[in-house]
């Protein structure tokens, strides 16, 4: 697999071209020109949290029975592509796939900010956000407890591990990085950043050594994580007793989906950092194709969970499941049904052939179809189980808000901001990474060549 | 490893080499030497090269399983203490539900041993630190990017300036360096 060693000569080359663009960014008109419009959406994030905290969740389109609405379906949303970071620098790890390597860091910069964004919708959606801390169980003087058996407390509990370990595990990859960006900064500012973050690291054999048990069985763990957080994301759903939700084949479909959503947005990332940063050489069409592979494989297990609910309501026979899948399927929201279907699994089909996959344009656009799908997915997911629930009389239609939209937007300018500020001061690409899958390839090659 | 303290004049002495199997076959010929207090340097992990320095360590990976263990524990005993403390009788059902409860111990096992291997990690290492004796050394400055470090320290019992310089010599490096220990602000 040499040829998915970059074709970078040597090592300093490979620091050079990563760690460089911290110190000394190469098109800074550039990054201004979307660092601007992502501060202006993140304006939109503060009004719309302040119009929302201040008039309470009413400025939004929710009503009963639509309680939950764009703020938990965004939620799972943006949880979703976070899993796909962690897959990437896990799962591959474990598996000895050098090429992983390139794309890494920035996947996993990506489930950290997504999770953030995640993170935030169900606070915001608590009606009295600044009683959050009733989640966690702390003694208290009223002595209750939070209720163990819900899986609203297994979903606090779940995304406050995945998100510390996101942090934890992407931190402690960065860190040998840091330190080199801490070697070559010649500004005292970034000197002081960088010294302070790098922790003092210097490379040493023994600090390596212990380094790698950590990081690889941080790995090993995180990897279970993520099938276990979004598994139980869609507990929140599956667990009740609403028709359309309460199905087994939720927690391998909504893993599948999240990772497939996930590899969408990293496929973007990743062709929008190689050309912004001029990153060709570390970032090849091979890796594309890859990437490009990743989101069709998980794009068809998808598309078998699709196929799977609905066989699954057709042979339960259930009259309130058939009722539920109607209103999928020809009922008034049924343009999200068959937006999701066509934005997923239509323009995917290309991926199978390889022109288009290595094609950096084409994979954008379907990357992007994917993910406006799978937006439609968690929409059509919420929206049309709750309009129509058990009782007849509470049937109501739901429209979002003004405020339900600027809030998305703001949503996305959290996301922006920070990738941005990301891609601008810390490497983007993992140097120390790619230098040791140059120098064991060098070794496994001079190996075979000895047999 | 026990680093020189502060009273040692010298801290140790430090080979440069330019390509990484320079720096295995010169650790191997130092240890060879019977030199015990060695640490070598590199920009990047190189399988195996710890070993080569004596390193046997598996304190993270215990301290990973202890932290599985103490969080999963945690975790398990937090629900079944909660749910009697504050008993919700919903239709006769089983306060301490162990299916219900697997999720948060499962969440509170990866917690609890991720945080212990990372806080271990840094721990063992002796890690944060904000200098170090060999940060004065200019060249050191490239064992980030692409050069690679073989130091002697100065506590080990068979290190002797002269001969210890020569015998760095004597491997090959492009350059031997005296590390001074690290000056205290006035």
């Amino acid at each position: 697999m040499s040829d998915i060693a970059p074709s970078a000569r040597d090592f300093r080359t490979v620091t050079d071209e990563i760690v460089d663009i911290s110190l000394d960014y190469p098109d800074r008109r550039a990054w201004w020109m979307c660092f601007i419009p992502a501060l202006l959406l993140l304006l939109s994030f503060l009004v719309s949290v302040t119009v929302l905290f201040w008039y309470g969740v009413g400025v939004w389109g929710n009503n009963i029975p639509m309680g939950w609405a764009l703020a938990i379906s965004n939620y799972i949303f943006f949880l979703g592509i976070g899993h796909a970071g962690t897959l990437i620098s896990a799962l591959l790890l474990l598996l000895v796939q050098h090429w992983r390597n390139s794309l890494n860091r920035f996947a996993e910069a990506m489930t950290l900010f997504a999770v953030i964004c995640g993170a935030l919708y169900p606070l915001v959606h608590l009606g009295r956000p600044w009683l959050f801390y009733w989640m966690a169980p702390y003694p208290n003087t009223m002595t209750v407890w939070p209720q163990f058996k819900s899986p609203l407390t297994w979903d606090f509990f779940a995304v406050l591990t995945y998100l510390i370990v996101s942090i934890l595990f992407w931190y402690i990859g960065i860190v040998p990085d840091l330190a080199s960006a801490r070697d070559r900064a010649t500004r005292r500012r970034y000197q002081v950043f960088f010294g302070l973050f790098a922790l003092g690291w210097r490379g040493s054999a023994r600090h390596w050594a212990r380094w790698r048990q950590s990081y690889r069985l941080t790995a090993a763990i995180a990897v279970p994580l993520v099938v276990s957080v979004h598994s139980e994301i869609s507990m929140l759903l599956a667990a009740g007793p609403i028709a359309g939700w309460n199905s087994t084949v939720f927690p391998p479909y909504f893993v599948a989906g999240a990772a497939f959503s996930g590899f969408a947005v990293v496929s973007m990332i990743a062709v929008v950092l190689r050309h912004a940063l001029g990153l060709r050489n570390l970032v090849t069409s091979r890796h594309l194709d890859l990437l490009a592979k990743l989101t069709l494989l998980c794009g068809m297990m998808t598309a078998y969970g699709y196929w799977a609910e609905t066989f699954d309501t057709l042979y339960g026979n259930d009259p309130q499941e058939l009722e539920t899948m109607r209103d999928r399927l020809v009922g008034v929201y049924a343009w999200s049904y068959w937006g999701a279907v066509f934005l997923n699994f239509v323009p995917l089909q290309l991926l199978w052939w390889h022109r288009v996959r290595v094609n950096p344009a084409l994979l954008f656009l379907i990357g992007l179809s994917c993910v406006i799908g799978m937006w439609m997915e968690r929409y059509m997911l919420l929206v049309t189980t709750l309009y129509r629930d058990w009782l007849v009389s509470s049937w109501q239609r739901y429209h979002p808000s003004i405020w339900d939209w600027s809030l998305f937007a703001g949503m996305l300018g959290v996301f922006f901001t920070l990738f941005l500020l990301f891609v601008r001061f810390l490497p983007v690409i993992s140097a120390f990474e790619i230098k040791e899958a140059m120098f064991e390839e060098k070794q496994e090659r001079k190996e075979t060549g000895r047999a | 490893m026990r680093e020189p303290t502060a009273a040692q004049r010298v801290f140790g002495l430090m080979a440069e080499f330019n390509r990484p199997e320079r720096l295995i076959e010169a650790v191997r010929r130092t240890r060879q030497a019977g030199f015990e207090r060695v640490d070598a340097h590199s920009p990047f992990p190189i399988e195996g090269l710890a070993e080569e320095l004596g390193f046997h360590d598996q304190r993270v990976p215990w301290f990973t399983l202890l932290g599985g263990i103490v969080g999963a524990g945690l975790g398990y005993w937090m629900q079944v203490y909660t749910n009697h403390a504050f008993p919700i009788d919903i239709g006769n059902r089983p306060l301490v539900a162990p299916p219900a409860f697997m999720l948060i111990t499962f969440e509170l096992l990866v917690l609890g041993a991720v945080l212990f291997s990372i806080v271990s990690m840094l721990g063992f290492n002796h890690l944060p630190r904000l200098n170090h004796p060999l940060f004065d050394v200019d060249s050191f400055r490239l064992a980030s990017t692409d050069k690679f470090f073989l130091v002697v320290l100065s506590n080990d019992p068979r290190f002797d300036l002269r001969q210890t310089r020569a015998f760095l010599h004597s491997l090959d490096p492009v350059r031997v360096d005296q590390i001074g220990q690290t000056e205290e602000p006035e």
